[in-house]
This record gives C-alpha cells, structure tokens and sequence, in this order.
C-alpha cells in the first residue's frame, strides 16, 4: 500500500438515499446510547456502496455528523481500511490479488492483462467501466490466481479467459462468477481423487465402524479411565492421546478391511514412507 | 498497595500503579516517547520495555501494564521487574534502530535539537550505528495553523498530540490517517487547529515534527538563559519560563505548577512574546503642538510636574492597567496619597468589587487545584476558554472524571467541558437562587459546588448583585466551604484591591475619572483599555505604544513583564514572583523606579530607594503579600454584608470580559503573530456565520 489520499475532485454534497438513511438508523440503532461511533464502519461502507463504490469527502463529514463524532475520527477510519476506495473506481472495480499464491499461479500476467486492458492501477478507463487495484490475499488460495469484481470473486484465471470476462464485462454480457474452468469451488482440477469409493455414499457402511468400536473396546482399554498399578507414564496425557490415535487409526481400517482393500496397503505404504 | 521488586530494590506502590510507575518511584529511569503522565495510554512508542518476572515472558511494554497484573513467585516471592538487564538493553537498541528507520538525520537543521527526546534516548539507550540501507520514508508537511509548524518526516507516531488536543484541549482535530508506515499526523484536510492551547503539542512532541512557527530557526535551546516567572496574560499566573538571548525575549514556556497551571499554557502566554519587540516605548515622550516629541527624563518630569503643581489634589486621578505588578501599584498609590489624591482605581472595566466586602469577595475562593473536588461547577457570565483556558481545561478535566455537572449562565460557547446553557443573563440567575431551575437542586445538593463569576459579569452595574447571588449559591453542604470563585480577566487586579486601589473617600470611579471633564491630571499606569476624554493632561507610564500612549501628552516608558521583577497575585490569591528575563528596550525603565523618581521631582519624594526597601514597605502594609506561592485562605465572606450592599439584578444578559482571547492587552495588540491569530479566529466566525 501506500499513502492514501482523498479525490482532488470531490462532489458538492453527499446525501443518504431514505432508504439508505433508514438503514443506517437501523445500524446506528444497535448500539447503546453514546456509542454510535461503533456504526461507522457499516456507515461508510453503505455510504460507499450508494456512491458507485468510492468514498467521498461529504459523505465522511454527514457520516461524522450522523454519528457526532469529531470528522477527523471518520478520516481516520476511512483511510486506514483499503477497502474504502478514496478515488473514483470503474464500475468494474477488479481487486488483483497479487500475494504468494496467486503470484506463483500466474498473477503477473492477469496485472499485464489489466494494463493492456484497463491501464494503470487506480486509474479509470474513459468509459467508466473498468479500473483495478492490487490487493493482498483475497483468501482464495486454492484458486489461484483470481480477482474480486466488485461483490464477485472470479478464480482459476489465465491471461485469455481473464481477457475475454474484462471484455465481457466492459461489454455487459453475461460472465459467469467463481472457477472460470468450469470446476465447482476448490474441487480438483482433473475430477475427485479421493473419497471417491461409492459404499461410502450408499449407506452400507453405516453402523459398522461402530460395531468394530464395540469389539475392540473391552473392559480394562485405554479409553476407559486410569486403573491402579497401571504404569504411570501411560496415565500421562500424551500416553493416552498416543494410544488414542493408534485407536483412531485401527478402526476405520478395521471396519472397511473388506470393502476397500485398495486404500489400505495404499496408507500403509505411505506410513512405511514416512518412516523411511 | 502491591509489593514488587525493581532492580533489586523492593517496592511497595499502590495497586493502580502501571510497571512504568512502580519502576520511577523505585528510582529506575524509563525512557518513553508515547507516555506522558497527563494523557491516556497509548503503549504504541515500546521504548519503555522492561523485563518482568511473573508476566510474560517477554519484554513487557512497562506503561502498558500494571503492577497488579503480575503474578507473584511459586512461594508467593513479589514479582520481579528488571530494568537494567541485558534483555531490556537489547530490546531498547531493537526499538531505538526500528524508531530511527525513517527518522531522519536532521539534527543540525531541526528546532528540537537539543531538547530533544529522541535524540537525549538515541544517545543514551540507541546503537552507534543504522544497519538500515534503505531510503527513508518521506512525509509531506501538513499546515494545522499558524502556531504549530509541522516536519511530519521526524514524526514518530507517539500520538501525543492527538490525545492531548482530543483530552486535555477538548477540541479532537488532530488525527492519524492511513496506517502502518504511512500513517500520518493531521488535521482534517489541515484546518488550522482552534484551541487556545495548541501550542501545548509542541512541548509534548518527543522529536522535531511540531515545533513552533514563531520561533522557528530564531535560537538554540543551549544559548538561551532560562529565567522562572509568572504570566500575566491572564489572571491565572501560569508558571512560565522566559528564554531570552542577550537582550530579547525568544520564546516561554511553561513550568510545571501543579496547583495552578499544571504543565500548560494558553497559546497567548507562548507566543505573545514577539509583543514585546514591537511597538515598545523606549524613550520618554512629551506632546508638543499636538505632535508627540522624544524628550529625555528630566524635560518629561518637568512637564508633569508643572501639571501637576498647577491642579488641585480633588483633579488629579489615576488608573491602573492590567498588567501592572504590585510594586508599582504600590508606589502609585502611595504617590497619589502624598499628592492628597483620592481619585485611584485599578478597576478600568468598572467592575463592582471593592476590596470594601473582605477578601473572599474577590477571591478564586476555593483555589484552582479545588476544581479536581468539586461536584458541581456553575459558570456566571464568563467563557473560561477565552478568560483563562488553562483553567477551562482545569474544568474539562473534572469533567471528563465524571460526577460532575456544569451548569453556564451567560453567552452560549463551546467551553469543550459539557456545560448545560441554562440562560443567558440574569433571570436565570434569580431562577437559580429561587431554586426554580433543575440545576438549583445540583447545587444546594453538592458538597463542593464551584460557582465561578467572570469578571464580565462583575463589570456592570449589578455586579454586586450578581456576586451575591452567585456567593449564595456557592454554599455547599459540607462545613466551611466557600465555591465562591471570582475569575478575575485582569493579571493586576486582586494586588490591586489587595493594596486598596479604589477610590479612597471622595475620590472617582475610573470611569468618572476618564470621563470629560473630570481631572486636569491623570495618570494611566499601563491603561490601555480606557478612552480617557479629551480635556485632562494625560500621563502615560507603560511599555507599549497601545491606545493609553496615543492618548498621552507625556509618556514615560515602563518596563513590560519580562523585563521587571514584580509581585502578582493570581485569581485565587496566591502570591507570586515574576522575574525579569532582559532590560527594558532604551530609555524605558522599572516602573517603580520611574515612579520613585518622578515622586522626587514632585516634591513629594516616596521613602524607598530601592526594590527592596518599596518591597518591605508594601509587605508591612499588607502582610500576605510576603507569602510567596502560598494560598492563603481568605477571611470567611460576610454574605449578609454583601447582599445588603448589593442592588437588584438588572435582567441584562451577562457579555464575556474577553471578545477577543488573542488581543486582550498591549503586549497581545502589538503582537504580530497574535494578530493573525485572531484574524484567522474572526474570520472563521464569520465563515461559520455564513
């Protein structure tokens, strides 16, 4: 980031709409009396939201005048959250992410991208439709690289389909929201890798890891509470948590020792590695 | 009170004590940038890390936490704090070379070097050298008025600007915008700040990044000499220190005084000092065919004495100004008894005390400190802000404490301390005294309730009236408890009518005496705030050349209140020792002195020859004033006396003694940066008027 400063074209005045000031009577509402300075953040965002997606001057003084807080305390509000636009924003607002992962998967490109298509940061195209910023970790990791559009999240983008939704957008043609792979949320690229076994879903192992449970834990187990001259160390609570997780381990692999064959010599191979 | 050990060395402090407190009292320096004792905890400068025995087990911020949020040792051993070890010296270099990232090295060029805490704590607890080879952040400067100058790179976001004028001031204008490395200091789209104690951030600033405008590049801390006194801009008597080279005055500051001041002072006491360069009478002057002509000593007196030989004792008056010290007061009034004149008055506002009702009447009875216990405050007639804003933030602070309400009679302002308006003149007054108003129950209810009178509320022809009703209201319930507290506006005035500078039997008012007419002779002993009428010979005794000197047909120039020593009494009475700082400018002398000698050449030749032989004179014959920086109570008020001497209430809406906060005085007037401080007050008036 760095130093944020208000637009040095600002708008004469800034007015709730009645049902904006309605809401934010309701916001202000809930909090006790001389504590309505807690509103302001909802305040601001809703102010920011009416006034196509960026802050203006008037709206942080009828924010500090609704609020009767001191205008510099709304200031110091509104330039501390990056997520207050300052300036003036397309109607096309893209939030790049350009943290670790997404800079890994490829980020760099969708920031040429935007200068091809866009311009430079924080700068409007003419027609108003398209401006972008760069912001830090949007928590969608496992899609990388990805931008937010204004309420959006668009994932899994390369330099081509990224072009093609600005160009949409730009355009007002349908695009459509989140993988644009086609994959649904943070589900594997080449389809499910795991959990992948049917029985699990068709209800036939129901009740079995259960019963196994039952045989296993006889009277005098681990699970049961600590009994006399049994050796302390194996009181301790790593003693127990160590035999709990052996346990925990057994019995899945126990209950489905028949059914899914083909996942157990697979685990154990892993084990074997992991000891090696 | 809670037990640790500090260094060593065990300690016993009470409860509430913070580490950093608890580390003083033992005697442990603990260097700090973001704390200060009178605003609230920030904790954000980490410079006062310690290392504590049962707390975290890391250096602990020592400001940030109290002594009672320690635990004690598995044998119940007090919690031990050290201050001194090698976990705490590296953690101070840590903070020290993290500060200093993005300060700049600009001690050579910077108004704090000298004076200042970050480069005393680089020296004392900081590293040789940066390990930092990067650029440094740079700031742009921000304008927040025409007192304070900004470097905003030297800032290093202590924030105690901020909290000061959000706390102490009650005008919240300071902010910091942005965060992390980019936060920065400023006002809201850098406004001019608008409290009377801005210049309050300059002392509080750790580094360089406020200093002030005035003074700006003018001196060094080290070449100055540093002279204790008193102000005399309102009639608080802050405890100032005036730093002069050779023979001018560069700047003043405060001095702590817990009972009075605390730590601050008005914008006015700070920056009236290029007042004193300006305008100043360094010559004797005598008014030749209209036309004031530079005369020497000896033609002046002659002048006067000729007046004076030729009128009568019955036409002959003086008036004392607002900014004379005891001495001369003393001296002119023992003057014009030799002369057989009655006709003496210290009061050019034409207020109603007289010294007459006993000194309670004209008294800050309970004291200034008293404003901490007080459990209601009703303010008559005065604006506190404008009259003595140290008090006024005396006020918010036992506001802020709660438990307090504060009720103000007169003109509606901002006081910044919570006051309910309850009317604007008079009839509120009598409202309250008849216990009609909300407010009466508050007042007879309290233990402690502080009634203070401005001395606008005096200066009317009701004014006996509205002191005895606002001494009635001032009772309280608990047993010899007098809330009575006149807020004088005038430095001068409680020596004065400690001396007796009213009209003896016979004599005039200073509104009669300056009336056309009156007098052949009359003497303005610093009165600036008077229109004498065409007609009287005129005798000028000041420092500056303000409207008294325009008016004069001989001047006799004085010395202004750096340049005397003189004994003022503040509001509350206490007795206090100005000292002088340089010389008067030229010709000018003590005004003393000036009057010793003229009283030779009047043939009326007064018995002291030196200041302490006039000194020992006044203290015999009024003793208190030999109780230097005591509080002496006063003799209980005779109430019944006081409203059986007091008229009816006129009705009148209460008008404040002070319209103008930045030009109340000569000094003010002939100060430049007081001038455009008041246009930029006026013209925001009138902007808001729009």
């Amino acid at each position: 980031m760095s130093v944020r400063r208000l637009a040095a074209v600002q708008p004469e005045d800034f007015e709730f709409t009645q049902d904006n000031l309605q809401w934010a009577e309701r916001q202000i509402a809930k909090y006790p009396e001389g504590r309505q300075a807690s509103a302001v953040i909802p305040l601001l965002w809703k102010a920011q939201e009416q006034h196509h997606g960026w802050l203006p001057e008037p709206a942080i003084r009828r924010v500090a005048e609704m609020l009767g807080m001191p205008v510099i305390r709304v200031m110091e509000v509104a330039t501390f959250y990056t997520m207050f636009n300052l300036e003036p924003v397309g109607e096309h607002f893209v939030q790049l992410c350009g943290t670790t992962p997404c800079m890994l998967r490829g980020a760099n490109a969708l920031k040429d991208v935007c200068r091809k298509v866009i311009g430079e940061q924080r700068h409007v195209t003419g027609d108003g439709k398209l401006s972008w910023l760069e912001v830090e970790c949007l928590g969608a990791c496992a899609n990388a690289p990805m931008v937010q559009i204004n309420y959006d999240y668009y994932e899994d983008l390369d330099p081509e389909n990224f072009e093609t939704l600005l160009e949409d957008l730009r355009a007002g043609r349908a695009v459509r929201t989140g993988s644009q792979t086609g994959r649904s949320c943070s589900a594997p690229l080449g389809g499910d890798t795991t959990l992948t076994d049917e029985t699990l879903y068709d209800g036939s192992r129901v009740g079995k890891w259960r019963k196994r449970f039952d045989e296993t834990s006889a009277p005098g187990d681990a699970t049961e509470p600590t009994s006399e001259g049994r050796p302390a160390e194996l009181s301790r609570p790593e003693a127990k948590t160590s035999k709990g997780k052996q346990d925990a381990e057994a019995l899945p692999d126990a209950g489905g020792a028949k059914p899914s064959e083909a996942k157990a010599p697979r685990r154990s191979a892993k084990k074997t590695d992991g000891e090696g | 009170m809670t037990k640790l050990i500090v260094d060593g060395a065990e300690i016993d402090v009470p409860a509430d004590y913070t580490i950093l407190q608890a580390c003083e009292a033992a005697g442990a320096e603990i260097p700090r940038f973001c704390y200060h004792e009178r605003l609230s905890i920030a904790g954000n400068c980490r410079m006062c890390l310690v290392e504590v025995k049962g707390g975290p087990p890391k250096p602990v911020a020592s400001c940030a936490m109290g002594v009672k949020d320690l635990r004690p040792g598995p044998e119940g051993q007090p919690p031990v704090v050290f201050t001194r070890s090698p976990m705490v010296k590296k953690a101070r270099e840590g903070v020290m070379q993290f500060l200093l990232i993005n300060h700049p090295l600009d001690c050579p060029i910077c108004d704090q070097g000298g004076e200042c805490d970050l480069q005393d704590q680089a020296m004392a607890y900081g590293v040789s050298g940066s390990r930092y080879a990067e650029n440094k952040r740079a700031v742009e400067d921000k304008y927040i008025g025409p007192l304070v100058k900004t470097i905003m790179t030297r800032c290093i976001h202590c924030t105690r600007c901020v909290r000061f004028v959000a706390e102490v001031a009650g005008t919240p204008e300071i902010g910091a915008i942005g965060r992390g490395e980019d936060m920065e200091i400023t006002t809201y789209l850098e406004h001019a700040m608008t409290s009377e104690l801005q210049g309050n951030v300059i002392d509080l600033c750790p580094v360089g990044a406020l200093t002030s405008r005035p003074y700006a590049f003018q001196a060094r801390s080290w070449e100055l000499s540093k002279t204790e006194s008193v102000d005399v801009m309102d009639a608080l008597g802050s405890a100032i220190r005036v730093d002069a080279r050779g023979r001018e005055v560069m700047r003043i500051l405060p001095r702590i005084n817990e009972d009075v001041n605390e730590e601050w002072i008005s914008d006015k006491t700070r920056f009236v000092w290029d007042g004193l360069k300006t305008q100043r009478l360094d010559h004797p002057y005598v008014r030749e065919n209209g036309r004031l002509r530079a005369a020497s000593w000896p033609e002046a007196f002659a002048a006067v004495a000729k007046k004076v030989g030729a009128a009568t004792p019955e036409r002959i008056g003086a008036i004392v100004g607002d900014l004379a010290a005891a001495e001369e007061m003393f001296a002119l009034k023992d003057l014009m008894g030799r002369l057989g004149a009655a006709s003496i008055d210290a009061r050019q506002d034409g207020s109603a005390l007289d010294p007459r009702h006993g000194r309670a009447s004209y008294l800050f009875n309970p004291g200034v400190a008293a404003i901490d216990e007080a459990d209601a405050i009703l303010l008559v007639g005065t604006n506190p802000r404008l009259e003595a804003p140290v008090l006024n933030a005396r006020i918010r602070k036992r506001w802020r404490t709660g438990g307090a309400r504060i009720g103000l009679v007169g003109e509606r302002a901002d006081l910044t301390c919570g006051a309910e308006h309850i009317g604007a003149g008079t009839d509120s007054l009598t409202e309250l005294v008849e216990g009609k108003h909300s407010f009466a129950k508050v007042l007879s209810g309290a233990a402690k309730p502080l009634v203070i009178v401005g001395a606008g509320a005096l200066a009317r022809p009701d004014g006996l009236a509205v002191l005895a009703a606002a001494a009635g209201l001032a009772k309280g319930t608990e047993a010899g408890w007098n809330g009575l507290a006149v807020l004088h506006a005038a430095a001068s005035r409680v020596a004065a009518l400690d001396l007796g500078l009213t009209p003896a039997e016979g004599g005039k008012t200073a509104a009669e005496i300056a009336a056309g007419g009156a007098m052949d002779v009359v003497f303005l002993l610093g009165a600036d705030e008077i229109d004498v009428a065409p007609g009287a010979f005129v005798v000028y005794v000041g420092s500056h050349g303000d409207r008294g000197a325009h008016r004069a047909d001989v001047i006799l120039p004085g010395a202004a209140y750096t340049e005397k020593s003189g004994v003022f009494v503040n509001t509350e009475g206490r007795v206090q020792m100005a000292n002088r700082a340089t010389f008067p400018p030229g010709e000018a002398r003590e005004d003393w002195a000036i009057l010793r000698a003229l009283s030779a050449q009047l043939g009326k030749t007064l018995p002291y020859d030196s200041l302490a032989q006039l000194r020992a004179a006044m203290f015999k014959a009024v003793p208190h004033l030999a109780a230097l920086d005591e509080l002496l109570p006063a003799e209980p008020l005779d109430l019944d006396g006081l409203k059986s001497a007091a008229g009816k209430l006129s009705g009148e809406v209460f008008v404040g003694a002070v319209p103008d906060f930045y030009l109340t005085n000569p000094i003010a007037r002939a100060s430049a940066v007081m001038a455009e401080m008041s246009a930029l007050r006026s013209g925001a008036a009138r902007e808001a008027a729009e």
